[in-house]
């Protein structure tokens, strides 16, 4: 005889500090904003420092630029929106306890993920290949090396720190697509798939800034 | 509950920030002089504000959260024009040794 489970009551979800599963996920989510605001200031000394060395050395940043792979970074910004849509759907079957198409969005996200950091590895091999990587290796025939260097310093920081960043929220994915599975966000305990979605959405934020400022700079 | 978003919000969400990754790519091709930054910057910004406010519920969550998520950009405000008002006033003043 198969053993019948009842889904878990409220009150069961519901930790002893918080009045109702409402008050639970605000709080939930407002710690999570708070997490964002400090990733927001981590990447943004990044950006800071963008910003003055490309005032200071505008010039070699063009050219420097246009070294980049345009069509390969363009490509994983549309895999990352695409990504986007796909979380914001997640969401949305956690939130209507739809198990089967949870598992299967969550799964999507995170293939799209693994899609993005394979291109950038593409990139960073070809970055390799073309002596771009800073240290003993770089090679540069311009003019102003040594600031050209600079760029692509300011460039491996940027997308390695946004990679990383990537790489942690295709783990969080998986371990978010193995709890679904086994169905513990089912009677509205959705917070880690909402907090999740956050996360996954900001990284793709930091990208939608970095393909103009790092890609585009000097194709005109 | 939660109010469940209608998925067509989403769809056409994605697909405007589709449309604006394919603007700023062509814009950037573009000679503006100096307006290629700003109009990079302002069709980035347009992005994120879309991303935050349709994906990440921004658009009817509370005024706390409304609080926090703009509290992290007046820090970065503070942490960008403190240290640029110090770079791009340098040499102003010269100094005596």
């Amino acid at each position: 005889m198969p053993i019948l489970t009842s889904p878990p009551s409220e009150s069961a979800l519901v930790a002893e500090q918080f009045d109702d599963i409402e008050q639970q996920r605000d709080a939930a989510k407002l710690g999570m904003w708070i997490f964002l605001a400090s990733e927001v200031l981590f990447f943004g000394g990044l950006f800071l420092s963008y910003t003055i060395y490309r005032f200071t050395y505008g010039h070699v940043f063009m050219e420097t630029s246009r070294r980049l792979d345009v069509v390969l970074g363009g490509t994983n910004t549309a895999v990352l929106l695409v990504s986007s849509l796909l979380m914001a759907f997640a969401v949305r079957a956690a939130q209507l306890d739809q198990r089967r198409a949870l598992v299967r969005l969550l799964l999507g996200t995170a293939l799209l993920g693994c899609v993005f950091m394979s291109i950038k590895m593409v990139e960073y091999h070809k970055d390799y290949v073309e002596h771009l990587v800073p240290g003993t290796h770089f090679e540069w025939t311009g003019a102003d090396p040594s600031n050209a260097e600079l760029f692509f310093w300011i460039y491996f920081a940027m997308t390695g720190l946004h990679a990383i960043h990537v790489t942690v929220g295709i783990g969080v994915l998986l371990v978010l697509a193995l709890l679904a599975s086994r169905g513990k966000f089912s009677g509205g305990n959705y917070n880690a798939i909402e907090i999740g979605g956050l996360y996954w959405h900001f990284v793709d934020v930091v990208w939608v800034f970095l393909f103009p400022l790092l890609y585009l700079v000097g194709h005109r | 509950m939660e109010k469940v978003v209608d998925p067509r919000i989403y769809v056409r969400t994605c697909a405007a920030l589709l449309v604006l990754l394919g603007l700023t790519w062509a814009t950037a091709y573009v000679d503006l002089g100096p307006f290629n930054l700003i109009v990079a910057l302002a069709i980035a910004i347009t992005k994120a504000l879309i991303i935050a406010l349709f994906f990440m519920h921004i658009k009817g969550s509370s005024r706390l959260l409304h609080l926090a998520a703009v509290a992290g950009l007046m820090w970065l405000l503070i942490l960008v024009s403190l240290t640029l008002s110090d770079y791009f006033t340098r040499g102003w003043v010269p100094l005596n040794h």
